[in-house]
């Protein structure tokens, strides 16, 4: 397989071809009629997907830190370049985009019936957007990726979304621009102050990690900068409050994407960007204690706030807050167990949450409720439903087996080792995980059926089959068999330490993390 | 090419785009008198005036290109690429306006061919304001500006709202004129000349950087410009004349008017005056930042889509003068750059209002708009991309120029200053993205809404012209910016925002 992706130059054109083949399925779809749409998007998607594959063997863990770079000057009087390349971590987060985008199409099947050109064009450029920002080493092109990707997914939410959309929008465009045009200012105090030094001017990822100098006080509020707009889009507590909103309003694509992908995109910032730039103010002293906190509380209030939702989207949204809170855990504990788990948990979430979105969009496609109260008992009308909402439920509960608990355990062993007393108020969030998703699907599956209106609930169709199995085949794979995922995940992990630990100042104590021998890593 | 103002020659050729379109208007007013008031007659002036702006166009085109340059003494009239480059965007302005106006004034009932006279004459004005090299030359464009304006804003005279807004225009500016004209008086107290460069040169010989006449007299300069800018806390005048004149005009006014006064204050701040950088910055900034905060927060309160658009024109001045503050050449060009952009995007967004509206436009609120998408799918993706460009979205011009205005600040170290800027950008969020909500996701009131708005087919090519603009230099920029550099460089000799050598190697 190698040396056919290699005799095929695969390295050179993958990253060109994931970007720009959907910005040319969009047009296409606006070209086509309207009756069109769906199929050209979803074979476009998949053809996508069959592409990004390859990345797979492509990916050579043991050779350079950044592969597939592509690179070409854009806008030459301020340095700026289209450069991009990928390693370990974004090559599975773009996995992990293209294997969501074509089961979102086709999961809008049914659902979207109003102006599909627009829906699907949409879509397609919204996947350009979030690979884009996977795969950008220069930080303007990632910036404007990062907002562009905003106008498709507000479209979306607003227009195809449910009663509460325009709120919901334009709460979820607002919040998220705050956050990033200050990091704009702070994107460009790193890029004077690496011009400075250097007298090269560019916006490159290596060049700014290694020429930019701040003094203390500027880092502090350029990584505030950074943070706020990467804990926005995560979301942490308290800056949460527009997730459940949008969640609940966007149609099911919608919400398979921004739980699957948009949401990863915050935590990959933190862990591409946010550390890495500032270590020192990120990991030393009191932000570093502060934010660990802050994901701490994020984990238990999400899942405690989860079990009082009487809104299946909504629990599954606050979900969401909670298991985001792993990710920012395992970064901000800086061993190499925790940081593999935290990538795990952002690719587990995306599957396990995706599936969940799906799910419920299924069962709201037929009865148009999402109110775990209006089911009951509904295992005996849809015993296929039924099991795979139990299946993949039991996964993002983290069950042994599945793909939830592989990421959840790295990121709580990886933490213990340096915040023993975070790791074991984390540890808990498991067992209240089990305790809403458990007591829901009893509430909307098991025991008698409660209401006359569910007994003619008709059970998945074959589409809804296509769009499941999938899913279930990588959440049993990635339980079983996490080792081909970690090893390739491991060298960009012990990278990310590395690179910290060496930025970090020495008189600031770092406990017992700074041991450079981390325990054999689970394979 | 080399011109020598003393000679009659040579200052003719410096002002041939002025004297143009200045004899133009008079023709016109001549036939304009001759002609019976029916809309066949207006439309045809109409075009004619429009004519005449092109061949202007084609003036500044050529001196532009010609690179000339000035021989003898330095006389009232500059001459440099700064003054083409923003005669360029005047014209653009006005042309626009003027297309804007065809047909509006015939559904308006404002059957007055002067109207056209008093745009061209206007519009000669801006650019004397905007190449003057003299105080004296200044204020005559000033005045040619604003008094042919302060008709224009009262032109439909029987509503109530356009005499109005002409009354306050007028009072309020010809206030704002007297200040200006006691700073000059000041200033040629303190300094002995009017010329710009001859004052610089002053200042700097016999030291005056403190001289109180100096400085009270910049103090009332800085007054004067901020009424014709519209900077806070100089902009009471400036919704309710917004509001009330004629929307091709508001639309005029906020554009051209508004290019052409920060010019003028740009050149006299760094021609007369960059020695007292440290004095001047931070009332500027101060006046930047209160611009920017207060005109978004307003904005953010309107009902009306007019109003709403006459604040968020406030806001823009703040960030125009963001770029003023750090008196750089990086500041002038991303001065330029977005100077363009902000008139294209404001007047492409005051179009859509003119199509949409009846009876001044005062009472469209973003609701009228809604459903707009589904009859009027070009024109709402029009405004959308007009709005998303004024809002800084990246992949739109606006974006570049703000970034631009973001990257002067920041390189001259103002940093605090951009981090207000992006926070007011983000407010502006908030009242630019309900228009587009309200289009894309609102359902129509009745299928007949919009029956009646209907863009003219010139009107179609010119509006996808600047749309495409919008988004083309947004994704590039780079030869866009190498002319707004080449521009600014008239002035100043340092470089704030550098040039980067080329592309780096990518690091193995």
């Amino acid at each position: 397989m190698q040396t056919l992706l290699a005799g095929l130059a695969y390295d050179r054109w993958i990253i060109a071809a994931l970007l720009w083949l959907p910005v040319v399925g969009a047009a296409a779809i606006l070209l086509a009629p309207a009756a069109r749409a769906k199929y050209i998007a979803f074979g476009v998607t998949l053809l996508e997907f069959v592409l990004s594959v390859g990345l797979w063997w492509a990916y050579v863990p043991s050779g350079p830190a950044v592969q597939f770079i592509a690179q070409h000057a854009w806008v030459r009087d301020w340095g700026i370049q289209y450069y991009v390349g990928m390693d370990g971590i974004s090559v599975f987060l773009v996995l992990l985009t293209t294997f969501l985008m074509p089961l979102a199409v086709l999961g809008s099947w049914k659902g979207i019936t109003d102006r599909e050109r627009g829906f699907y064009a949409l879509m397609l450029v919204l996947a350009t957007g979030m690979i884009d920002v996977f795969v950008s080493l220069d930080l303007f092109l990632f910036y404007v990726f990062w907002e562009v990707m905003l106008v498709p997914m507000y479209f979306i939410i607003g227009v195809w979304g449910g009663k509460g959309r325009l709120y919901a929008s334009i709460k979820f465009f607002i919040y998220t621009m705050v956050g990033s045009l200050l990091m704009l200012v702070a994107i460009l105090m790193l890029y004077f102050a690496a011009g400075r030094q250097s007298g090269n001017w560019s916006f490159q990822y290596e060049h700014l990690l290694r020429y930019a100098v701040l003094e203390p006080r500027l880092q502090f509020w350029c990584f505030g900068a950074f943070f706020l707009a990467f804990a926005i889009k995560v979301p942490m507590v308290p800056l949460h409050t527009w997730l459940p909103d949008a969640h609940v309003e966007a149609p099911t694509a919608g919400s398979v994407i921004l739980a699957g992908v948009l949401l990863k995109m915050g935590t990959y910032g933190l862990l591409r960007f946010a550390v890495p730039f500032f270590p020192a103010v990120a990991i030393g002293g009191t932000v570093g204690k502060v934010v660990i906190a802050l994901a701490v509380v994020g984990m238990v209030y999400g899942a405690l706030v989860a079990m009082v939702q009487p809104d299946f989207k909504k629990l599954i949204a606050y979900s969401s807050v909670s298991h985001l809170g792993f990710v920012v855990l395992g970064i901000w504990a800086l061993t190499v167990q925790s940081v593999q788990g935290a990538v795990m948990v952002m690719l587990n979430h995306g599957i396990s949450t995706g599936a969940l979105f799906f799910l419920v969009g299924m069962i709201y496609e037929r009865r148009h409720s999402r109110m775990l109260a209006d089911f009951g008992g509904i295992a005996r009308v849809v015993p296929a439903y039924a099991a795979i909402l139990t299946v993949v439920s039991l996964s993002s509960i983290g069950l042994p087996g599945l793909n939830g608990f592989v990421g959840e355990f790295l990121v709580l062993l990886g933490t213990f080792r340096t915040h023993p007393v975070a790791a074991t108020i984390g540890t808990t969030t498991v067992i209240f995980a089990a305790a809403y998703l458990l007591w829901a699907l009893l509430r909307m599956l098991y025991g008698k059926i409660t209401k006359p209106e569910n007994e003619a609930l008709r059970d998945l169709t074959r589409r809804e089959y296509a769009v499941l199995v999938p899913l279930l085949v990588v959440i049993v794979w990635l339980g079983l068999f996490p080792g081909p995922v970690l090893r390739r995940i491991e060298p960009s992990s012990q990278r990310f330490i590395e690179l910290v630990r060496l930025r970090l100042p020495q008189q600031v104590p770092t406990g017992p993390t700074v041991a450079p021998q981390d325990a054999p890593v689970v394979r | 090419m080399s011109l020598d103002l003393q000679k009659g020659l040579g200052l003719l050729i410096a002002l041939l785009p002025e004297t143009i379109l200045a004899v133009w208007a008079m023709a016109l007013l001549l036939v304009a008198a001759w002609t019976h008031k029916d809309p066949r007659a207006l439309r045809r002036i109409g075009w004619v005036s429009l004519a005449g702006i092109g061949v202007a166009f084609l003036a500044v085109a050529w001196l532009w290109t010609a690179h000339p340059r000035l021989e003898g003494l330095p006389t009232s009239v500059a001459v440099d690429p700064f003054r083409w480059a923003v005669d360029a965007i005047i014209l653009l302005g006005a042309g626009f306006a003027v297309l804007l106006s065809i047909g509006y004034l015939e559904r308006e009932g404002i059957l007055i061919p002067e109207y056209y006279v008093l745009m061209l004459l206007a519009t000669v004005g801006m650019m004397l304001l905007a190449g003057g090299e003299d105080l004296f030359v200044l204020f005559l464009g000033l005045e040619l500006m604003s008094v042919s304006s302060y008709v224009l804003a009262g032109i439909d005279r029987r509503r109530e709202a356009s005499a109005e807004a002409a009354l306050k225009y007028f009072l309020l500016g010809a206030f704002a004129s007297a200040f200006l004209l006691y700073g000059i008086a000041l200033v040629y107290g303190a300094t002995g000349s009017t010329k710009l460069g001859f004052i610089g040169f002053q200042v700097q010989s016999l030291q005056l950087a403190t001289h109180p006449m100096l400085l009270a007299g910049l103090a009332l300069l800085l007054v004067g410009f901020g009424f014709k800018v519209a900077a806070v806390p100089f902009h009471m005048w400036t919704p309710d004349v917004y509001d009330g004149a004629p929307t091709p005009v508001t639309a005029f006014m906020a554009a051209a008017t508004k290019a052409a006064a920060f010019a003028a204050l740009i050149r006299v701040l760094l021609r007369a005056v960059p020695l007292l950088h440290d004095t001047w910055s931070p009332v500027v900034w101060w006046l930047a930042a209160a611009t920017m905060v207060v005109g978004n927060l307003v904005a953010l309160n309107q009902k009306s889509l007019k109003r709403m658009l006459a604040y968020s024109s406030i806001a823009h001045a703040g960030y125009l003068l963001t770029a003023l503050v750090s008196g750089s050449v990086g500041g002038a060009a991303a001065f330029l750059y977005y100077l363009l952009f902000y008139t294209l995007m404001t007047i492409g967004a005051f179009a859509v209002l003119v199509y949409k509206g009846r009876d001044g436009e005062r009472t469209v609120t973003a609701d009228d708009l809604a459903g707009l998408a589904e009859s009027h799918p070009w024109l709402a993706l029009f405004m959308t991309i007009c709005l998303l460009s004024l809002l800084g979205f990246p992949g739109t011009a606006g974006f570049i120029g703000k970034w631009y205005i973001l990257t002067s600040a920041i390189g001259s170290g103002y940093a605090l200053l951009a981090t207000i800027m992006v926070l007011a950008s983000v407010v502006s969020a908030g009242y630019y993205l309900p228009v587009i909500m309200a289009m894309y996701m609102k359902p129509r009131l009745h299928a007949e809404v919009h029956a009646d708005v209907s863009v003219p087919r010139v009107m179609r090519g010119v509006l996808t012209a600047v749309a495409v603009a919008l988004v083309v230099f947004g994704v590039w920029p780079s030869g866009l910016l190498k002319t707004a550099r080449a521009g600014a460089r008239g002035f100043l000799p340092d470089e704030v925002v550098p040039i980067s050598q080329g592309v780096p190697a990518a690091p193995k």
